[in-house]
């Protein structure tokens, strides 16, 4: 009656409660938990804006280069010599050169934002089956095999699979792993940090469009800013030319070095587009002749004009990892990654009801760690903060969803957090934003600071 | 409607021998053998396959698509699918039909495979309640 036992005890929905944290859903007191999106719990290094739409790479300072590089470029050449050319020569300058600024803008904002073909991690229950299949193919010896490979048959050439570890699969024929994002990505061009993300199979042809409208946006603005001073020479002289409108000295000189990198990385893709190859690939020389006789690339469709389209206007597949669907409600959770370390704990709705003794067992593990994160004026976007100690400071730091206890935070901003068993905790100058205060003893003091909906209990 | 106690899983992985399209490999598990027809399962698996095949065509059709999406810069697909996203509603409400009139009835679940990143078939094997004692 084994079976019928276990039957009844699930059919009563009984479940004892874990001294161990434990997921929302086992706690009896059936918290309303808000539903989870996937991008949250997503394993790579990746960072989401506007819940989960817009996807980029972890470090995104260069493309903020790149941003303002066309922006103050651009924005000199439509205030300083748009208006002169229009004059001297005809309107229609300015307005072409609207319509490719506006492309270039287009086309690297859906570079950066979108996701470039991000294969998903295999499932537990995958792993577990493709683990087996492997143990039984090697003899089930039981210690770790060497890297493992897959080979197949493509078009009559032999192409290696190779196993990834991160993300338990097989990598399908021109995925590669993006060491930078922790993702594996189809059809993988390579990481670009001047767009801030990896350029794979969803994504390449508005890189491509994007590069390509660069490279023509920035000769149209090369050539009219030279025509422009050539043309103010002819009436003021040359030096009072240059004096008159500096700011096309500056353009120049961008689009002058801009020329050369972006021209050529145009024409670099047009060849690796007409003969369907990535940039991995090409680096690599996998299809190149001098490996062999009989290399050839399998993917090829035979002509220029097809691979083209293909690349192009081919049909663009959905995302695989379905950022903003939400996570089901069987699936267990871990805490997302924070700055690299995944933490383990208690999750920010059963904050309140976590008892102390969790706290304490915690507070050794996740100390040394935490302390060195938090006295860095850094970014913590969702981490889970638990345990801080009382030396602990947060200084000038932006904390979300987080929650801290007995420490002082200074300075800083935080949005929907939960402040807990504070005790002599300092809350200086600080921007509280729809957070609860819970449990603050009377030691504590909240200065200077601007509490929005805030829910204080037990203060 | 709660799932039986026991259940395993099979999974069908991608066959990569005609490129990066996606296509499964219609080898017949062996964990299947007293559940299914060899032929049922392979009709199944070969209909996803062209199913998948189509999505990916390149043709005149997706062509045009494309050419219209990028003059308009992409804001078309505010208001309209994509062929590829139209292909896989198709692909959805086939394989909730063949759960429903081949599969549950042989104690099989089929997964689509966009829930697993277009990686594998999952096939869900329900043991059979009657085991043990228990009545």
């Amino acid at each position: 009656m084994h079976l019928g036992v276990s039957e009844s005890m699930r059919e009563c929905e009984y479940s004892q409660i874990s001294t161990r944290s434990s997921t929302p859903m086992e706690t009896p007191y059936k918290k309303r938990t808000p539903k989870k999106r996937k991008w949250e719990i997503f394993p790579g290094r990746n960072k989401f804006y506007c819940d989960g739409r817009i996807m980029m790479a972890k470090q995104t300072g260069v493309f903020y280069l790149t941003l303002i590089l066309i922006l103050v470029t651009c924005g000199l050449f439509f205030s300083f010599d748009c208006p002169f050319l229009a004059q001297q020569l005809t309107p229609v300058i300015p307005v072409i050169g609207g319509v490719l600024f506006l492309f270039v803008l287009g086309t690297l904002l859906r570079t950066s934002f979108s996701d470039p073909g991000v294969l998903p991690r295999a499932s537990p229950d995958e792993a577990a089956d493709l683990e087996r299949q492997i143990d039984v193919a090697n003899g089930g010896t039981g210690y770790r095999p060497p890297p493992r490979t897959k080979e197949v048959v493509i078009n009559g050439q032999t192409v290696k699979l190779k196993y990834c570890f991160t993300c338990k699969i097989f990598r399908p024929p021109r995925a590669s792993h993006c060491s930078l994002c922790d993702n594996c990505v189809e059809r993988f061009d390579h990481h670009c940090p001047w767009v801030g993300n990896c350029v794979g199979r969803r994504n390449y042809r508005f890189f491509y469009m994007f590069i390509l409208s660069l490279s023509f946006l920035t000769i149209f603005i090369f050539a009219f800013v030279i025509t422009h001073i050539i043309l103010s020479s002819h009436q003021n002289g040359f030096l009072s030319a240059l004096k008159n409108s500096p700011a096309s000295v500056l353009e120049v000189v961008v689009c002058f070095f801009s020329v050369w990198s972006i021209v050529g990385l145009s024409g670099f893709h047009t060849y690796l587009i007409s003969s369907n190859q990535t940039t991995n690939e090409d680096i690599k020389g996998s299809w190149s002749s001098k490996r062999g006789k009989d290399n050839y690339n399998p993917y090829s469709y035979g002509n220029i004009f097809t691979n083209c389209c293909a690349a192009l206007c081919g049909p663009l597949p959905p995302s695989l990892i379905d950022r903003r669907g939400f996570v089901e409600a069987d699936v267990p959770q871990l805490a997302p990654p924070t700055n690299g370390i995944t933490i383990y704990g208690s999750t920010q709705s059963q904050q309140s009801h976590t008892s102390t003794a969790d706290m304490k067992t915690l507070r050794v593990v996740v100390l040394a760690s935490l302390l060195l994160i938090l006295q860095l004026s850094s970014q913590m976007a969702r981490g889970h903060v638990s345990t801080a100690s009382p030396a602990s400071t947060i200084k000038s730091s932006t904390i979300k969803s987080s929650t801290v206890s007995p420490s002082t935070i200074k300075s800083s901003t935080i949005k929907s957090s939960t402040v807990s068993h504070s005790t002599a905790s300092t809350v200086k100058s600080s921007t509280l934003s729809a957070s609860t205060l819970s449990t603050m003893t009377a030691a504590s003091t909240v200065k200077s600071s601007t509490v929005k909906a805030v829910s204080a209990t037990a203060s | 409607w709660r799932p039986p106690l026991c259940s395993s899983k099979v999974f069908i992985q991608r066959h990569y021998s005609s490129g990066t399209i996606c296509k499964f490999q219609t080898k017949f598990p062996s964990e299947l053998e007293s559940r299914i027809d060899e032929q049922q399962f392979e009709e199944t698996i070969q209909t996803l396959n062209n199913l998948y095949a189509e999505a990916e065509k390149l043709g005149g059709k997706s062509y045009l698509e494309g050419c219209l999406a990028s003059l308009t810069a992409y804001t078309i697909f505010l208001c309209m699918e994509t062929h590829y996203e139209k292909v896989l509603k198709k692909i959805a409400r086939y394989i909730k039909d063949q759960n429903e009139k081949i599969y549950a009835p042989r104690g099989l679940l089929l997964t689509d495979p966009i829930e697993r990143g277009l990686r594998v078939v999952e096939i869900t094997i329900f043991e059979d309640r009657s085991i043990g004692s228990g009545r």
